[in-house]
């Protein structure tokens, strides 16, 4: 970097001039590098939390009317797994690869706005924080990460359990669309020179329709949240029943959200997955206008299915019928994309790399839960599953098999791309299959404890069911996953201090971030890249190698740090936890605070 | 926020630092903050849409009076209604004067518009006294607690803008904000007209419809 920063002019490069703390520029940055690299690991963090959650919950499930939890911990401790793992691990990690690698595939030097990039993630950070600090008042949420109405209402949860996780779900909510609107207008407007909508590489293509979804889906969330929140603190009647409120209302709204929820988590998996398997095969993806046009239509019919998690409530045969059509419809383009990424296999010079195996593993595991997950898109077989482990144990399978896959295969994969160096392969195939066996250990046999008929949300269960066995294989392949995870930990510590030099391009793969230096230069690009093809190093290397990383432009103008988003993040968390002191005037406080920092927000001089 | 509309610029090739010149490149030539704002604006359709689907959903549930149709009043709402309408008005004529006319033009239609904005508040501020008067509160029946979070958010919504237009009336008159910076009036004119939009899907939707 420093070699590079000779050549600029020392006005584009503050930090080059008089040395800061870390720690100040950590909490000052709006670098989207510096920033996906905090969002990364605050999610891997609350993943270990999560995780850590799932572990306690397992234990008391090895054996049937076990008492290691009691009942009332044992609701909190779901709660906090299904909000924790979807709301502070699935989305920011998300985040953390949009932030660290949709501007540098595209040839662009940062995201539209880099203060409101800062914020969103300070939001995040303090909001979960927040929400987890509810365990140290006795008050964690224990309503269920889907929080139905009327369960969530004063009169049944008196405590603060629901509003820490109300207003603390409010607040990483405001925070994931003001995400989104960066995102969407970085793709839309920050495109290199010929970086055309259809030659962008299929993760920036997930990136923008997972945005359009948080856009959209999360203010559907934001209004479920403000009426529940009313409802405990004002006495508003939105599902009350006596008043005539309906708790379908919750569900409704609530699913509304909560399935194109399932697709901002899983589309960025498949964004992945569309990285990976072409570079490892050398191949260019199979199919790539189908891909793109099948996950756009996943993303539109994605708001056509959400009554398909409430087919128990009695819907009438008209709205069954039409919710168990439109979600089988969607399994269609899914398919579509398993296909395409068998297609793009096929032929190829595969290199089972980790991050190989990882992606071939997530089409995989995948396909059992899609399979799954058809199964029970049919309303009369959905009956006999709602509340077992048979949907625990398909939901698993998409997200840890989906999602979680994804994220450790693109950990081996752009590791090199964020730190410079390469992670280790021996350690890597370890823990992929430690991880596999022990995945696999865990949820198969919760398929058979499903339709064997134990429910889930249920502290333990009688020995009569005869599922202490098959209970026991799960809770130890837990044990494997965990090895696996920390065995990933020690990976990237070994692999910081150790890893060989990784070169800006080990895998050869085709896109632009890797035209760049390992790691990237704070301008990302010496010179804004002109690209012709979608496959840029692979068909133009010499000319988009010379852009990024040759002679830089005589002048290029990064944004200033401020402390403002940080000031002002913490604000809105202020500001709902005011709310809980029930004074009405207190929440005022946070608010002006909110206004200060706008204010002074919007005069700080950014050049 | 939209005072920074011009001034963040990543893309700036300048190297004056001032923020009196060029337009910062983009790949659709539209300037960052009007295609950010119009996402948001988008994402703020879904807030409202799900707000005015919980009131029609609850329109003839409430279990207890006073119900909508004793107290909502179609002549009253229609005269706020035009002042609203009216409010647009002067926002487009604001943002015409700052980009082609003086200053002083633009800093009175800047104000005509905060103002009428007001007038549409008061008439709000107006209408729930009278509602509270006849017995209905957030708490009272499921027409109250729908009407008064829905019309509420909206009223949040013109009281932010209203802040809004005024900062932005003080920073014209101050020569801050020029024909060169429009943008950031513009910006405020896209939320002005959206919150504009939202008021009349309500005043069709929730009181001229029976």
């Amino acid at each position: 970097m420093a070699t590079i920063a000779a050549h600029v002019p020392s006005t584009s490069h503050p930090g080059a001039k008089k040395k800061k703390s870390l720690v100040w520029d950590l909490m000052t940055t709006v670098d989207h590098k510096k920033i996906g690299i905090m969002y990364g690991v605050t999610a891997l963090f609350f993943m270990l939390v999560g995780g850590l959650e799932a572990t306690l919950i397992r234990i008391q499930l090895s054996k049937p009317e076990n008492t290691f939890l009691s009942a009332e911990t044992y609701n909190s401790l779901f709660t906090m797994h299904g909000t924790t793992m979807v709301f502070m691990v699935g989305m920011p990690i998300a985040v953390a690869l949009f932030n660290y690698i949709v501007p540098l595939q595209i040839g662009a030097r940062d995201v539209a706005f880099p203060r409101l990039n800062a914020l969103s993630y300070w939001i995040f950070l303090i909001g979960a924080l927040f929400m987890n600090s509810s365990w140290f008042f006795g008050a964690a949420p224990n309503g269920g990460w889907f929080g139905y109405a009327n369960l969530t209402e004063k009169l049944y949860t008196p405590g603060l359990n629901t509003d820490f996780w109300a207003l603390g779900l409010q607040a990483l909510g405001a925070a994931s669309i003001m995400g989104a609107v960066n995102f969407i207008t970085t793709i839309i407007n920050m495109r290199c020179p010929g970086m055309k909508l259809m030659r962008m590489p299929l993760f920036t293509w997930m990136a923008f329709i997972t945005s359009f979804l948080i856009a959209t889906a999360l203010p559907v969330f934001a209004v479920a949240l403000f009426m529940i929140t009313f409802d405990r603190w004002w006495g508003t009647n939105f599902f009350q029943t006596m008043a005539g409120g309906d708790p379908m209302v919750w569900q409704h709204i609530f699913w509304m959200f909560g399935h194109p929820e399932v697709y901002i988590l899983i589309l960025p998996a498949f964004g992945i997955v569309s990285e990976i398997i072409p570079t490892f095969s050398r191949k260019p993806l199979f199919g790539y206008a189908v891909m793109v046009y099948s996950a756009s239509l996943i993303g539109l019919i994605g708001w056509g299915v959400w009554a398909h998690h409430m087919f128990a409530t009695g819907m009438g045969p008209i709205a069954d019928a039409f919710f168990t059509i439109s979600t089988m419809i969607i399994a269609i383009p899914t398919g579509v994309k398993i296909f395409n990424w068998m297609a793009t296999m096929f032929g190829g010079s595969i290199r089972f790399t980790t991050a190989m195996l990882f992606a071939v593993g997530m089409v995989i595991e995948f396909t059992i839960g899609g399979v799954s997950g058809v199964m029970h898109a049919t309303s009369p077989h959905d009956l006999q599953q709602t509340d077992t482990y048979f949907v625990v144990a398909h939901f698993h399978y998409v997200l840890i098999g989906g999602l979680i896959f994804s994220i450790f295969g693109s950990l081996y994969y752009w590791f090199p791309k964020f730190t410079g160096k390469m992670m280790n392969e021996t350690i890597g195939k370890a823990q992929f299959w430690i991880f596999v066996i022990g995945f696999n250990l865990t949820f198969m046999p919760q398929h058979w404890i499903g339709l064997l008929g134990m429910p889930r949300r249920t502290f333990t269960y009688s020995a009569e069911l005869n599922l202490g066995g098959l209970n026991m294989m799960s809770t130890v392949g837990v044990l494997f996953q965990a090895v696996s995870v920390l065995l990933l930990i020690a990976n990237i510590i070994y692999s910081l201090k150790r890893g060989a030099a990784a070169g800006p391009n080990p895998w050869g793969a085709a896109t632009l971030e890797w035209a760049t230096e390992s790691p990237p230069v704070e301008h990302n690009f010496n010179r804004l890249p002109h690209v012709h093809t979608r496959e840029p190093l692979w068909l133009e290397a010499a000319e988009i190698e010379d852009a990024a990383r040759g002679t830089p432009d005589p002048y290029i103008h990064m944004p200033p740090s401020s402390y403002w988003p940080l000031l002002t993040a913490f604000g809105v968390v202020l500001t709902v936890a005011l709310f809980m002191t029930g004074i009405w005037w207190a929440p005022l406080v946070g608010m002006t605070w909110i206004t200060i920092g706008a204010i002074n927000w919007a005069y700080e001089p950014t050049h | 926020m939209a005072q920074a509309a011009a001034v963040t610029t990543t893309h700036d090739h300048g190297h004056d630092g001032g923020h009196d010149h060029a337009v910062p490149y983009t790949s659709t030539g539209i300037s960052m903050w009007k295609v950010g704002f119009w996402v948001f604006l988008g994402s703020e359709t879904l807030f409202f849409g799900t707000l005015i689907s919980a009131y029609m959903v609850y329109k003839h549930e409430s279990v207890v009076g006073p119900y909508s149709s004793e107290l909502l009043d179609i002549p009253i709402t229609s005269i706020s209604t035009f002042v609203l309408l009216m409010s647009s008005l002067a926002m487009v004529l604001a943002l015409d004067a700052l980009q082609h006319q003086t200053r002083k033009k633009a800093v009175i239609y800047t104000l005509l518009t905060a103002g009428l904005g007001c007038v549409f508040l008061g008439f709000q501020a107006f209408e729930f006294t009278h509602f509270f008067h006849e017995g209905l509160t957030l708490q009272k029946n499921l027409f109250g607690s729908t009407f008064f979070v829905l019309t509420g958010f909206h009223g949040a919504h013109v009281s932010i803008g209203v802040m809004w237009l005024l900062i932005l009336a003080v920073d014209i008159m101050r020569g801050r904000t020029g024909p060169k910076e429009s943008l950031r009036l513009e910006i405020a004119g896209l939320y002005w007209h959206f919150v504009d939009i939202v008021w009349i899907a309500i005043f069709t939707l929730i009181y001229l419809i029976k």
